[in-house]
């Protein structure tokens, strides 16, 4: 930012990823529904963002967006920009040429988005084969390797395994090997913990902090659990009807929430210093996305809600360095309010 | 995956004794006594229990079975009670015509459905999907008999460029795979394929559409894969349906196309069984039943191996 007038190479001057106004419309015969709504953000090199929403918010189809992997209903405006490249604009040929390899995504569950009659190996040779060209030994040499990284045990053996005869817990190793095996620089994950036990959750989840520190990849969350997010994430960007609301270092948000929708999501989770407190759920649900409200998408919901919310769309606005939110308020009325979440005591 | 498969080779053994008992028990099951058919109303009594002693109709149930049984596996089964020439020279060429017809009508069907199946599964909603929908409910419903007749009216009739019925100038016994024999086999595969190619392709429709929903495919294309190459996974998950319907419709064609066989002319094992019926010639009955059943069994045991090929989830069961 601090660059702008000096004609930097694309590579170093541009962040890795940019979202400049997206907007995802699906289009059927009988209506339209507009599921994210003027989204821009950036990311960095080695940079950890985790998008946090009740589901519906759009987080998954921002995601999904990035690569393009939405069904051929979904409309794009807006830019997206994957290390320079417009990702909207490219022919189907260049976009899988970067899918697998620039960028790369992990889904959430590995027993349905793994092929059931492919082994473990296969798979993963696949796309080693696609992108990099190697020979077939070569490809399962390196998946071999992959399996290892993610910390397979009997990796040899598992090679020639089916999804069906692994474990959730490695299935969805086995699904991160394959997403990291041409070394994608960006890596998105969809709730990747969200259909495993508490247990191998934990543990999957460190996995992948160590693996992105490691491979210093910029990575995309998204998740319903603010335990995830702040275990992993650099900066957190909370979603409501399709916009994101929130928008900051995951500290700084999740310490002093801004809009009165992440002040409802921390009131709303079991956290330790909370102990034996009730818990306050948002009342009422996400609303139609196709009948939205006239001003905020959440004024309906909100227990600050005035006059004024109903005027319009509060645009995103600065609290602090880099804490943007979309809310009226002032910053005075939640530093009134004490912190409610503390990021180090969750996990 | 070598162990299943001797399992489910020896699961056919319980299978084919229960079919050799039920081919054995047509005869008694059959109205009417046995020799009545080959004997004058006016027969004196002993002449019928020296017929029945002949063909050992006098014995109890389980010794003739044993007797029989016995005989059968050494290719033995018997005379037809008609011709008087043995069961096994004129059921296995006719059940060898009616594979040679059905192979055709198969090969010809598996093209045709698989291509418009896949066509419709990967178009589903469309116009495309609708038109090859409604194509295909029509030739599941129109009667194969009928349709050999209009085949022949319009094609040999009419246009006269195809021979309406038999199998050549050699008949059954010159047949050969040459340019001139082949065109009589044009009609009769066609009659027979129609049914087959609307089903198959109904079924692939539905499964290809049903397998491009699954989660799996997102991955695919996550991958970077191109729309090649998850063709290539879309067909390997699709392949153990299709090979169980190739096998049902493959033994359905074997012994169910008594109709076509009979409105061309055809003299494969429909004729056979139907002219067999008809003169109450219980070996011949017995011996084509058997020889069916057999190759139904043997069609179910290749299906059941293949599809394990293709997908070892099933080799747990």
């Amino acid at each position: 930012m601090t660059h702008e007038n000096a004609p930097l190479p694309v590579e170093s001057a541009a962040p890795l990823v940019s979202v400049e106004n997206l907007s995802v419309t699906f289009r059927s015969p009988d209506k339209t529904v507009t599921v994210v709504n003027d989204v821009s953000f950036t990311l960095r090199e080695g940079e950890a963002l985790c998008l946090l929403g009740e589901s519906g918010s759009g987080k998954t189809v921002t995601m999904r967006s990035l690569m393009r992997l939405l069904p051929p209903t979904a409309h794009y405006t807006g830019r997206i920009r994957l290390r320079g490249i417009d990702v909207l604009a490219l022919k189907a040929g260049q976009l899988s040429g970067i899918r697998g390899s620039l960028v790369s995504m992990i889904f959430q569950e590995p027993m349905t988005a793994l092929d059931p009659v492919f082994t473990i190996g296969q798979q993963i040779a696949e796309t080693v084969r696609r992108h990099d060209g190697v020979s077939h030994a070569a490809a399962r040499t390196r998946a071999l390797d992959l399996l290892e990284l993610v910390q397979i045990p009997s990796a040899r053996r598992r090679l020639d395994a089916y999804p069906f005869e692994l474990s959730g817990g490695l299935r969805q190793r086995a699904m991160i090997a394959l997403a990291l095996s041409c070394r994608p620089r960006i890596l998105l994950a969809d709730e990747p913990t969200t259909a495993l036990d508490a247990t191998v959750q934990i543990q999957v989840l460190l996995l992948l902090r160590s693996l992105q520190r490691e491979l210093g990849m910029s990575t995309i969350f998204v998740t319903h659990d603010l335990g995830v997010a702040c275990e992993v994430a650099d900066r957190v960007a909370i979603m409501y009807a399709g916009r994101f609301v929130e928008h900051g270092a995951v500290d700084d948000v999740l310490t002093h929430a801004a809009h009165p929708y992440t002040e409802g999501l921390l009131h709303s989770t079991v956290h330790a210093e909370r102990q034996g407190g009730r818990l306050e759920p948002i009342a009422g649900s996400p609303p139609d996305l196709a009948a939205l409200p006239p001003g905020c998408s959440f004024e309906p919901r909100c227990v600050f809600a005035r006059a004024a919310c109903r005027a319009g769309m509060p645009p995103l606005s600065e609290r602090g360095a880099g804490q943007l939110a979309r809310c009226i308020r002032g910053s005075s009325i939640h530093e009134a309010s004490a912190p409610v979440y503390d990021a180090e005591a969750s996990l | 995956m070598i162990f299943y498969v001797i399992r489910r080779i020896l699961y056919v053994i319980p299978i084919a004794i229960g079919v050799t008992i039920v081919c054995f028990m047509l005869i008694h099951l059959a109205p009417g006594d046995p020799p009545d058919a080959v004997l004058p109303d006016n027969a004196p009594p002993e002449m019928v229990e020296e017929v029945r002693a002949a063909y050992g109709f006098d014995k109890p149930l389980p010794v003739q079975y044993a007797y029989w049984l016995s005989r059968v596996v050494t290719g033995d089964f018997g005379r037809s009670i008609m011709t008087q020439r043995s069961v096994a020279s004129e059921v296995f060429p006719a059940v060898l015509n009616s594979l040679t017809i059905a192979a055709a009508a198969i090969v010809l069907a598996l093209f045709v459905g698989v291509l418009f199946g896949a066509l419709s599964g990967y178009r589903s909603g469309t116009l495309t999907d609708r038109a090859i929908t409604f194509v295909a409910t029509t030739g599941i419903s129109v009667p194969h008999y009928w349709l050999a007749m209009v085949l022949i009216i319009v094609f040999a009739v009419n246009m006269r460029i195809l021979p309406a019925t038999g199998m050549g100038p050699g008949g059954s016994s010159g047949f050969a795979f040459n340019l001139e024999n082949l065109r009589y086999m044009v009609l009769p595969a066609i009659a027979l394929a129609v049914g087959p190619a609307a089903i198959i392709a109904r079924s692939v429709r539905g499964t290809v559409s049903e397998i491009r929903k699954q989660d799996f495919i997102q991955t695919l294309y996550a991958k970077g894969l191109g729309p090649t190459r998850v063709f290539l996974h879309v067909a390997k998950n699709a392949a153990p349906t299709l090979l169980a319907i190739i096998g049902l419709q493959t033994a359905h064609l074997l012994g169910g196309s008594i109709l076509v066989e009979t409105v061309f002319s055809w003299p494969g094992a429909g004729f056979l069984l139907h002219s067999a019926i008809f003169s109450r010639d219980l070996p011949i009955l017995q011996g084509a039943v058997l020889v069916l059943a057999m190759f139904f069994v043997a069609t179910n045991l290749v299906v059941d191996v293949l599809q394990t090929f293709f997908d070892p989830r099933l080799r747990r069961g």
